[in-house]
């Protein structure tokens, strides 16, 4: 069977302080003020799933030296379009071959283990990848809120160069509905916490773990590294202490840390069990929705060369506290907010237009001449070059991973913007080309020319009209 | 070779509205108080206009599109309109264009007007529009201040100078400019105001704040422009003559390679060098007596100096500062209040500037009136500083 190649981690900068959230609310529910321990991810108001999904995938792509991506499937319950893969456009901005196979992968809680099941199985060549990315959005003041965090995660499942060699996998598929979503609802419906775990965890869990273990030959007692996605804090000790597996190996939830993160948490704890695993330990995942996936790994020797430029511990790493509860509420569209006249112009996408530009709204491609090398974007008909000018002579380039410098700036206070001020200027690429472009998650006085950026691809727009979002790339200034 | 349009067209009479904000004039009656101070100005009728340019800059929120505007406005006979528009050196195109069809011969007496109707938006600041389909998948959403900080963040890098000092120079040209507009009674804004003001108005688009940017106004100017002779043959003496009129357009090379460092407005030396050649200026800063130029913020204003040659490269902040372009400095700089403080009706504003050089050049500015002004410069830029339209026009007595 095929195994894991590689892992990726991508967690919003700002961490939301859940004593802040808890202040915010606890004149009507004065419970929360016991949850209120650290903090959570909050998307900036340019991040979602699919965003969120692009990085993890660079990031998880970084650690391998040949990618050789043959198949990208996305799990979410949180997929920004219903009818239009999502997927794709995350294909598109990573520039993947079009021959690459393309698949959502959503509707439960374990969206990301099945998907993970079915790459482990496939007889495809290369490497699939698979990202795991939520955004999940909850009522405000709710006990979801102070739990949850928005993050994404990434592996490549393939033959060559293999991590974790996977020992076996099981799935045991049972309609227990701890919570639902239905068609047009904003918010997920759930039942009471002892329930689910007296009757969901409790009993559906054990089935799986002793099928996977049983087929595998491996004792509970020998799991090194033990996931079990869930927001119920004491749950994963309980169960380890019935099945027998070692309370030391339980991989934290993070819940002070990140909060959890739906579908993509079982990859999130991947990435945090890889970064921490050694040659020969195990791993051991679950996935609980409507039943439970379980997928049993071992790490190999190759895995101590596998260094994600990020990882979970990097993206941790990377953060901004935010205090603002009234900000979380703004970006998650939980609150109507004034955005003033400016704010109301039509956001139309003309489809048409959009085709054909998109190579450079999607992939961030520009163009380098053929006779004069001169590096552009965007690309045109003539070479940008005054000495040049010739003809339809440019190939594709990718700017994607070109981190450049910032020759001049502004934060404009004028401009309709969802985080005003709207930074943005000319940025100069280091392999040639400039662009004048937004900034994102910029602090205030962080910003100059000669600033270095890395640039990123996130939401340009929403049209709330007509439920459609312009994506397009921005740049960040480098800590 | 062509031989350029130096003495070959002169002003035969100017109007120019009221501007600010003009909440219950429509466009026609700003275009109708400018056209009738123009028209007994000129001493010509009517119908003795034989073809019209119309300079209008956003259709969205003025006018709408084509040249009928002006004629239903006028009750112009049936002649020929053409609508012009490009961006905020619209006003300048208009005359560019009655100019050109005056030194062809193709008519004897034409008109140019602009108009810009800008406070039915219901905000402050030029209107929220679309750039194009496609720009504006990928353009920064940016507002006229946020194009133009740019412009101070890559002259400050550029040349090294200190946040402060750039800011200082700003508010000085800012300071100067309201200090004009308060004698000039067709101003938007007339009243002075201080350097502390201008330098701790709040950010609009750092390091541009409230008193960097010009005003938002209603407002229309117009010209009718005929031959030497005509002119002559009608008894017009003090004849105030075209020397040049210089277009520049960017080609995407600022915004696209690396030949332009952002300190800098490439289509403004461009422009105004063929216009020095086309009116046989040698030395801009002894030649040229008075200028009108594009501060739609002072940064702006500033850089541009640089770029007309009338500041040596780099030494801006220094000649603002001294007072070079003051009222009373060697070479005086928007004496009529500038966009600054006149405002800044889009369509118009080239026209305004024209009105101002030609009133001076007359003797017939009033308060404002400079001793001995010789030769006059405008200059519009419409656009961003990484890509824009520069048009120049200058002006002085005939022969």
């Amino acid at each position: 069977m095929k195994g894991i190649t590689s892992y990726g981690v991508y967690l919003p900068r700002l961490r939301l302080k859940k004593q802040a959230m808890a202040e915010a609310n606890a004149w009507f529910d004065a419970s929360l003020k016991g949850l209120a321990k650290g903090e959570r991810s909050i998307c900036n108001w340019d991040e979602d799933t699919i965003t969120m999904a692009v990085e993890a995938a660079t990031d998880c792509l970084s650690a391998l030296s040949e990618a050789n991506v043959s198949g990208l499937k996305l799990a979410s319950t949180t997929l920004p379009f219903l009818d239009r893969q999502n997927s794709v456009v995350i294909a598109e901005a990573l520039s993947l071959d079009r021959s690459a196979s393309t698949m959502d992968v959503s509707a439960s809680q374990r969206a990301a283990t099945s998907a993970l099941i079915n790459s482990l199985e496939s007889n495809r060549n290369g490497n699939q990848l698979l990202v795991a990315s939520e955004h999940r959005r909850s009522k405000a003041g709710s006990r979801a809120e102070m739990l949850w965090g928005d993050a994404a995660a990434a592996v490549t499942v393939g033959d060559d160069g293999i991590i974790a060699e996977c020992l076996g996998v099981a799935t045991h598929a049972v309609d227990f509905i701890d919570h639902y979503r239905g068609d047009g609802a904003d918010f997920d419906y759930d039942w009471e916490e002892r329930w689910i775990r007296d009757e969901g965890f409790m009993k559906i869990v054990p089935v799986v773990v002793e099928s996977v273990l049983n087929d595998a030959g491996v004792a509970a007692a020998d799991i090194n590294h033990f996931i079990l996605p869930t927001d119920q804090a004491r749950t994963p000790a309980a169960l380890a202490k019935r099945l027998g597996i070692n309370a030391e190996a339980i991989v934290d939830n993070q819940i002070a840390t990140v909060g959890v993160a739906g579908a993509a948490q079982p990859l999130l704890l991947l990435a945090k069990a890889l970064e921490s695993a050694t040659n020969g330990e195990t791993i051991l995942i679950l996935g609980f929705g409507q039943g439970c996936d379980a997928i049993l790994l071992r790490a190999t020797d190759k895995l101590a060369q596998c260094k994600p430029g990020l990882g979970l511990s990097g993206a941790l790493k990377r953060r901004r506290e935010e205090t603002n509860y009234n900000k979380f509420l703004s970006f998650n569209n939980l609150v109507e907010r004034d955005v003033g006249k400016r704010g109301e112009a039509d956001k139309q996408t003309y489809l048409s237009g959009y085709n054909r530009r998109k190579d450079l709204l999607t992939g961030f491609l520009g163009g380098k001449c053929r006779d004069c090398g001169t590096v552009q974007i965007p690309r045109e008909k003539y070479c940008v070059n005054p000495e040049c000018n010739a003809l339809d002579s440019q190939d594709v380039y990718s700017f994607a991973s070109q981190d450049g410098t910032v020759l001049t700036w502004t934060a404009d206070r004028l401009t309709f913007d969802w985080s005003p001020p709207a930074y943005f200027g000319m940025v100069e690429f280091d392999g040639g080309g400039k662009l004048m472009m937004d900034f994102t998650e910029v602090e205030e006085g962080s910003i100059d020319s000669g600033s270095r950026v890395s640039v990123h691809f996130r939401i340009r727009q929403f049209d709330p009209q007509r439920g459609f979002r312009k994506y397009f790339w921005k740049a960040i200034v480098e800590d | 070779m062509a031989s350029g349009i130096k003495d070959k067209v002169v002003i035969l009479g100017m109007g120019c509205s009221k501007f600010g904000e003009r909440w219950d004039s429509s466009p026609s009656d700003l275009m109708v108080e400018a056209f009738e101070e123009c028209l007994a100005d000129a001493g010509v009728e009517r119908n003795q206009i034989e073809a019209a340019w119309f300079g209008a800059g956003i259709d969205a929120f003025n006018v709408g599109s084509s040249a009928m505007p002006l004629s239903i406005a006028l009750r112009l006979n049936y002649i020929p309109v053409t609508k012009v528009e490009n961006m905020c050196a619209t006003g300048t195109e208009a005359f560019r264009g009655a100019v050109y069809a005056v030194a062809s011969g193709a008519c004897d007496i034409a008109l140019a007007l602009g108009v810009e109707k800008l406070k039915d938006t219901g905000y402050g600041g030029l209107p929220q529009r679309s750039r194009g389909v496609e720009n504006d998948m990928y353009w920064p959403n940016l507002s006229a201040p946020g194009a133009f900080a740019q412009l101070a963040s890559g002259y400050r890098a550029k040349h090294k100078v200190n946040k402060d000092d750039l800011k200082r120079a700003m508010a000085h040209v800012s300071v100067k400019s309201h200090a004009n507009g308060a004698k000039n009674p067709k101003a938007h804004l007339q009243r002075e105001i201080t350097a502390e003001q201008a330098i701790n108005a709040p950010f609009i688009a750092e390091p541009i704040g409230l008193f960097d940017c010009c005003g938002v106004s209603d407002g229309s100017a117009c010209a009718i422009v005929t031959t030497p002779e005509i002119a002559r043959s009608l008894g017009k003496e003090n004849l105030v003559a075209v020397k040049a009129l210089q277009l520049a357009v960017s080609n995407g090379t600022e915004s696209s390679h690396a030949s332009w460092d952002g300190s800098f407005l490439k289509t403004t030396r461009i422009a105004s060098q063929r216009a020095y050649d086309e009116a046989g200026i040698r030395k801009p800063k002894e030649e040229i007596t008075m200028t009108e130029v594009h501060d739609c913020f002072s940064i702006t204003e500033l850089v541009t100096m640089e770029d007309l040659q009338l500041a040596d490269e780099g030494a801006g902040v220094k000649d603002v500062l001294d007072g070079t372009f003051d009222a009373d400095g060697s070479n005086p700089c928007q004496i009529d209040g500038g966009l600054k403080c006149f405002g800044h009706p889009i369509g118009a504003s080239g026209l305004r500037m024209l009105y101002e050089n030609y009133l001076q050049l007359q003797g017939r500015a009033g308060a404002r009136q400079l001793s001995d002004p010789k030769m006059g410069l405008n200059h519009n830029l419409g656009g961003f500083p990484h890509q824009n339209i520069c048009s120049i026009s200058i002006v002085g007595p005939y022969g």
